[in-house]
């Protein structure tokens, strides 16, 4: 059940959202433009009614994904992924901290940059939503029908996982290419850094998707140049089967990036056959190289996640396969780039370039049939740019970073340096509108925008700078996401919606695809856990060694056992926390005085485990911290915590009320 | 004169009751369902719930009642002893003498649209002051718990 606190909250945020459309302020020295008359009946959600799509945000440096309803804009959930969460015991629960795992030990935060939600046939299927992790790589699977992590996998050979984790038109694989070229694992690192040139190589994964469970396995890689991946995308439709990467630093510079990376007139978007290295792969032509990564998987039955250390990836090494990748040349430092929904154009943005051109795959089949090549790069054949290009769209703005799709044969490009977002026709490449954004727009997204069917309704610009557009609240600010009305032949601005963290890529589905499919409870009678306390009888407390378990049970309004003796300065006490409700929006918190982790939030029939340790004699109340009944209250119940070597012995009740035997000699004479 | 005058227990309930059901808000104000959103709370009907007919078994059959009995363990034991003694919720001797067959099925199973419309399950709602959970129990578990009363009443 939802808590006050989180009511209020809704409730005022929704006035505030309202009376800030009405009142429409506008920015002191800001850009003019303004919401349409009509916007306000747009993106309201009547109380009760629901919004029209999921969106689903990347949290970037808070490590979580937002759940935003569009077109209202409203906040329906937090999910943490890489970062732990006090709120729900993500991260601290014995049962969660395994999803942390990695080769370093337990890693609890990352920079979660990228979303790709499942496909099927080139359209949002809703089973699982994909974020990497940019900092120590890794990617992560969240349930669509849980809203949950299910899943971890670290990437190996790889530092920065920033081109990752953009998602083929079947789910076949989500990649995660580098963003940091390093030595590899298996290699001596310890290598002075001006040697970039000779020891620092790329690496892109290729990680297939079970159809069925959704786990992830790195099927193979291949090895790259010393080049920084950027951002990604899979072909799709007559593309299908082609992958395409930008990539900076064709330079292999090392330092001073700014100006060294930039120094070539045109770097490249890498073209990669996936189907032929698949084919490679399968003939037991890739090499296995030894590395040591972590694969992390959350079982929903035992309510608990398992980490396993993996320590072998196949290698195909592009040298020794001529067909298998392909530079493109891109002028100045490409940023995005992105398919259009047949998959015929690739659009590939230089942050530096005036112009942003257009790649067409048609061209490119027949530019690789006749050899049209101007040299290579590492042996990988260069195509010739003209030969491969559709076009290029002429004065688009300043700082074109990533294009988005309405599936009426529009592109949508966001600029940062003019901070604005351009509409143009992919087919004549002419600027058909432009609107601004407040401010400095990263990435933008429209719901289907990366499928090959987009909903061409609206569109959210992801601002990097937010300024003056909200109540300010000292030098941090809240981030700044705006939707557009994008049905029409104009772009309009219809609503400012504040956002966590500091979004990156966002995906949005419709809400009808996965609304009816979500889990309410967990069933108890599948609850598979090792502590798990089916029903109150099987409540009770054990002691192993300095290691002290308690099958604990929660149900409205009582925590059984709530009365608990016996436990010594020194021990380690597992809370085993089964919530025996089976309905719908019920979870049960626990929390006790001292612990130095989190609470843990159970849902029901769910188990979950707060690990606690003994350090101080005295009386240790816990309770429910879930608002969950009249007699919520009530919930709460005492640990008792005696001297190491006391003979207080072991006791535990709920309703009765006797002292723990030998209870004398506890006390001090 | 014939003043209606409120005593002091009875507004106290009055005032608990008020706060349960706004406490439990989510659960009672008729979430939505699959086609839309509820525009706002229903209206709780006049009198009652359809009660479906019951028939039990003479003689028990033994299988729903061990059946019943782990049922109860894991899903009910939390809040009703299988005394006359109230717990949570009320204890379950002779619950078969004083409700239908009928009743302790809709209630096992559909305790939520039970406390809205049926004015025995709102009586009891007054007295214990905790919403009795759905604990998603099936219309076949809860004639193996019917089974399981009705032995723990001393049926054969």
């Amino acid at each position: 059940m939802k808590r006050f606190t989180s009511r209020l909250f809704l409730a005022t945020a929704a006035a505030a959202t309202l009376a800030g459309g009405l009142h429409s302020c506008k920015p002191k020295g800001g850009a003019t433009s303004t919401a349409s008359a009509d916007a306000a009946s747009k993106v309201y959600v009547a109380p009760g009614k629901y919004d029209e799509f999921y969106n689903v945000v990347s949290g970037g440096f808070n490590g979580q994904i937002g759940i935003y309803g569009i077109p209202s804009g409203r906040l329906l959930r937090i999910v943490p992924v890489f970062s732990v969460s006090t709120e729900s015991g993500y991260g601290f629960s014995e049962e969660t901290k395994p999803l942390l795992n990695t080769s370093h030990g337990e890693v609890p935060w990352d920079d979660l940059h990228h979303i790709a939600l499942s496909q099927t046939n080139g359209e949002h299927d809703g089973r699982w939503a994909f974020a990497n992790g940019n900092n120590t790589p890794r990617l992560a699977r969240i349930d669509l029908s849980t809203f949950r992590t299910s899943e971890i996998l670290e990437i190996p050979n790889s530092a920065g996982n920033h081109a990752s984790p953009f998602i083929t038109q079947n789910s076949e694989y989500i990649v995660a290419a580098t963003r940091f070229s390093v030595p590899l694992d298996d290699q001596n690192g310890d290598v002075p850094i001006n040697t970039y040139k000779d020891n620092f190589k790329g690496s892109i994964s290729f990680v297939s998707i079970n159809q069925q469970s959704g786990e992830m396995n790195i099927a193979f890689q291949i090895r790259t140049p010393g080049l920084n991946f950027d951002l990604s995308r899979a072909g799709k439709g007559k593309s299908h089967g082609w992958f395409f990467f930008s990539c900076y630093n064709s330079e292999k510079a090392n330092t001073l990036l700014e100006v060294n990376a930039s120094a070539r007139d045109k770097d490249f978007v890498m073209a990669v056959n996936w189907k032929k290295a698949e084919e490679y792969v399968k003939a037991g032509r890739a090499k296995k190289q030894a590395v040591n990564y972590a694969h992390n998987v959350y079982d929903e039955n035992t309510h608990t996640a398992t980490s396993t250390m993996k320590k072998e990836v196949l290698v195909l090494d592009p040298t020794e396969f001529p067909d298998l990748l392909y530079m493109i040349p891109c002028p100045k430092s490409p940023h995005g780039t992105d398919t259009d929904p047949t998959g015929e154009y690739i659009v590939a943005s230089g942050k530096l370039a005036a112009t942003i051109p257009v790649f067409s795959f048609t061209k490119m089949q027949e530019a690789i049939a006749n050899k049209s090549f101007e040299g290579n790069y590492d042996g990988i054949p260069v195509l010739k740019y003209d030969a491969v290009l559709h076009g290029e769209v002429q004065k688009p703005g300043l700082g074109p970073l990533h294009t988005e799709f309405d599936g009426r044969g529009n592109a949508y490009t966001s600029m940062f340096v003019s901070s604005e977002i351009v509409k143009w026709d992919i087919k004549t490449l002419k600027v058909l509108d432009r609107v601004p954004t407040y401010y400095s727009i990263g990435h933008l997204s429209v719901p289907g925008g990366p499928t090959t069917k987009p909903h061409g309704k609206y569109m959210v610009a992801y601002n990097k700078i937010t300024k003056d557009r909200y109540l300010p609240t000292g030098p941090e600010l809240t981030q700044s996401a705006q939707l557009y009305d994008i049905s029409g032949e104009k772009m309009k601005l219809l609503l400012d919606f504040p956002t966590t963290g500091e979004p990156h890529y966002a995906e949005a589905l419709p809400a009808a695809l996965i609304k009816d499919k979500q889990r309410k409870i967990f069933k108890i009678e599948e609850n598979t856990h090792p502590f798990a306390a089916k029903g109150e009888g099987q409540a009770k407390v054990e002691r192993k060694g300095n290691q002290v378990h308690v099958w604990m049970t929660a149900i409205r309004s009582h925590l059984t056992p709530d009365n608990i003796e016996g436990i010594k300065v020194g021990d380690e006490v597992y809370f085993h926390v089964t919530n025996l409700e089976q309905d719908w929006d019920v979870p049960h918190g626990f929390a006790i005085k001292g612990a130095n982790t989190a609470e843990i939030l159970v849902m029901p029939g769910e188990t979950q485990t707060l690990k606690w340790k003994a350090e101080k004699v005295g009386i240790f109340p816990f309770y429910c911290t879930d608002f969950c009944s009249a007699l919520h209250q009530e919930m709460q119940g005492y640990l008792r915590v005696s001297p190491a070597g006391s003979s207080v012995a072991l006791h535990f009740s709920t309703g009765t009320n006797k002292a723990a035997p030998a209870d004398t000699s506890a006390v001090k004479p | 004169m014939n003043k209606t005058r409120f005593s002091r227990g009875a507004l106290f309930t009055a005032l608990a009751a008020a706060i349960l059901l706004w406490a439990c808000g989510s659960n009672n104000a008729a979430p939505a369902d699959d086609t839309a959103a509820a525009t706002e709370t229903e209206t709780p009907a006049a009198s009652g719930f359809a009660i479906e007919e019951v028939q039990v078994n003479s003689p028990l059959n033994a299988e729903w009642v061990a059946a019943g009995k782990s049922m109860y363990e894991m899903k009910c034991q939390s809040c009703h002893k299988l005394t006359d003694e109230k717990l949570v919720g009320p204890g379950w001797k002779d619950i078969t003498k004083r409700r239908t067959p009928g009743w302790i099925v809709a209630m096992t199973t559909n305790p939520d649209e039970m406390l809205q419309k049926d004015p025995d399950a709102q009586k009891l709602l007054e007295e214990c002051l905790v919403k009795m959970p759905n604990q998603n129990v099936s219309k076949e578990e809860a004639m193996q718990l019917l089974e399981f009363m009705r032995q723990n009443d001393g049926a054969k």
